[in-house]
């Protein structure tokens, strides 16, 4: 099969119909949530909290002896929560910081998950297989409703976002400002964590514990290159997150054997590093060429005011000059001697150079500028 | 002259680990004051306005607002944090932070309409930056941001202001703009509270002054208390300023 194809199936075939919603909406959804999780400087809490997952998946199997999905995700649910709460736990009552206190939670509970695995593993329990895919995802087991869910998440998420939104945007910029304000930071501190839980564990089945943390992340960072608005940089995480989704599926179902997780991590990736590169404010291309671009003007400026300074020594301006005594000042060089010939400020004869009228004017109001912003 | 007591702590005492922060102060501060707090690094100035403002909480102690607890008086008071204590990055405008100073009066779930707007752009406007009102806050200067944080305080329209340092890092045009506010805010009847640590002003811009290192040496009227002996007292060294009568 492929890509075109895909996208003819994709409005036809059950089965693929499902997987990519599913993927739209998760990441959609992981988009949403990840600008906040970037915004608080808590890239990494994703990654712990899916990682502490795994151990809930395990128990949850245990217990039940089933492999039905919400169960499972009920098992994920609860350990990805008590993890960031031992998380929070360490930081406010230890003196250490939260990025050793997330390290120590994601290696404890994934330890402890993949030691349950292979407990499990070696049970002569028929339906034991398969439990492994919830490290790197299996996109393929999602069926109808696995999306139903997800898109129920995703729909309160949205009016719980629409409605706090105000309150969310205030306690990321500023916490002890509002608490000042008499809002309760701590309930909507929570508020938002839980949706970030809840987010991951719905993308455990899909992404897996181990790259769950891209997808929240990898959105939010390209959309954060293209705008300076709270808002437009959530809209923009959810649709390069669903996006991701799309073709992630798309190219893994048309190459065969492909994992799709990975691939729509991958794919996030593609939009992180074009955004680095291509966004026109933060972008390091344009970036760089402004700054190349500003440099080169300065020198010409520099150069024209140099100029300026042995012309005016004399009183025919364009009394012509040898180009030799240029040579002891820094910023020319032949380059930039040929731009201001180009642009008429300067004509040359020989080894000899004069100012025109119009280089002298330029340059005397870049002398007056100058010393203007001095002052 | 009797003068109504804005702010009235009584033993208060804070520690972050083992060491106290603060140790039992007690501190009245009048009604209509503009209050300089001095004192050495560490000496837990900071602490004091975040405990007052329940932004940390005291081991023991207790904070009134015009005799009623803090919360209930909430809306009476507003903070200007240090500038250090957020991201300038965070994707929002200049008009955007100063909004959020009406946030409290709005309460939970409600979106700020015109109104709102209104009163930002007034604060703008007085702390002369309406021209940036939809400027991105990283592209502002370390002045112009504290010039944001104040407008987002005064767009509180509150009767007792706490700032934590709203000078430093600002050049001298900023400085004097800044103060100019403050002491408009007197004038207004309002009581101004200010974390501040160039001596050499406190006469000039303040007519109250707390001198503080954990423990709460002195506090009281400028042109009373402000010498050497009690500046001695709060840094430890013998430190000498000349007072300008």
């Amino acid at each position: 099969m492929d890509i075109q194809e895909y996208f003819r199936l994709v409005f036809s075939d059950y089965t693929l119909r499902t997987i990519t919603l599913g993927t739209a909406i998760l990441g959609a959804v992981c988009g949403m949530l990840g600008s906040f999780a970037v915004l608080r400087k808590q890239s990494l809490l994703g990654d712990a909290i899916s990682h502490a997952a795994l151990p809930g998946i395990a128990i949850a199997f245990l217990i039940t002896g089933a492999k039905d999905s919400n169960t499972l995700l009920l098992g994920a649910l609860v350990s990805g929560l008590v993890g960031t709460f031992w998380i929070r736990g360490i930081v406010t009552k230890t003196h250490l910081k939260s990025d050793t206190a997330l390290g120590l939670i994601l290696s404890l509970f994934f330890g402890f998950g993949m030691l349950l695995l292979t407990f499990i593993q070696k049970q002569p329990n028929a339906n034991q297989a398969g439990l492994d895919k919830y490290l790197f995802g299996q996109a393929a087991t999602l069926v109808e409703s696995d999306v139903w869910l997800m898109a129920t998440v995703t729909g309160v998420c949205l009016i719980v976002l629409l409605l706090f939104w105000k309150e969310f945007k205030i306690l990321l910029f500023d916490a002890d400002y509002t608490k000042t304000l008499g809002f309760n930071t701590k309930f909507i501190d929570i508020l938002i964590t839980t949706f970030i839980v809840l987010a991951i564990v719905l993308g455990l089945q899909t992404v897996g514990v181990v790259l769950m943390s891209a997808m929240l992340l990898a959105p939010a960072a390209a959309a954060r290159q293209w705008t300076n608005s709270l808002s437009t940089m959530v809209i923009l995480a959810a649709v390069f997150g669903a996006f991701s989704g799309v073709f992630g599926t798309a190219i893994s179902a048309s190459q065969n054997n492909l994992s799709t997780g990975p691939v729509i991590v991958l794919v996030a990736a593609v939009f992180v590093l074009f955004s680095f590169v291509f966004s026109p404010s933060r972008g390091v291309l344009f970036k760089q060429i402004r700054f190349i671009k500003n440099r080169r003007d300065l020198e010409l400026h520099k150069t024209l005011a140099f100029m300026y300074n042995i012309a005016e020594t004399h009183d025919n301006i364009s009394h012509p000059h040898t180009i030799k005594i240029l040579n002891n000042f820094q910023g020319f060089t032949r380059g930039t001697l040929q731009k201001l010939v180009d642009k008429n400020y300067v004509t040359l004869d020989g080894n000899m150079w004069s100012l025109t009228e119009e280089g002298f004017k330029t340059a005397s109001n870049l002398y007056n500028q100058q010393n203007k912003s001095d002052e | 002259m009797k003068q109504n007591i804005a702010v009235k702590v009584d033993d208060l005492t804070v520690a972050y680990n083992y060491k106290p922060v603060l140790w039992d102060i007690d501190l009245e501060i009048p009604e209509g004051v503009l209050m300089a707090i001095v004192g050495p690094n560490g000496a837990g100035k900071s602490t004091l306005i975040k405990s007052i403002l329940g932004i940390l909480k005291p081991i023991a102690g207790s904070v009134t607002i015009y005799g009623k607890p803090y919360e209930e008086q909430r809306k009476l008071v507003a903070y200007v944090p240090q500038k250090g204590s957020v991201d300038w990055d965070f994707p929002t405008t200049a008009l955007d932070v100063v909004m959020m100073g009406t946030y409290g009066s709005l309460g939970w779930i409600k979106r700020p309409k015109q109104k709102e707007k209104k009163a930002a752009l007034e604060a703008l406007e007085k702390v002369g930056m309406l021209a940036f009102k939809g400027r991105q806050i990283s592209q502002l200067s370390g002045g112009q941001q504290q010039r944001i944080f104040l407008a987002r305080a005064l767009v509180q329209n509150a009767s007792i202001y706490f700032m934590d340092e709203p000078f430093q890092g600002v050049d001298a045009t900023t400085e004097i703009a800044i103060i100019n506010i403050l002491k408009e805010l007197r004038k207004a009847g309002k009581t101004v509270i200010v974390v501040h640590h160039d001596l050499q002003t406190v006469p000039e811009y303040f007519d109250w002054v707390t001198f503080l290192n954990v423990k709460k040496i002195a506090t009281g009227p400028v042109k009373d208390i402000f010498n050497d002996d009690n500046l001695t007292k709060t840094y430890g060294i013998n430190y000498k300023v000349s007072i300008q009568e």
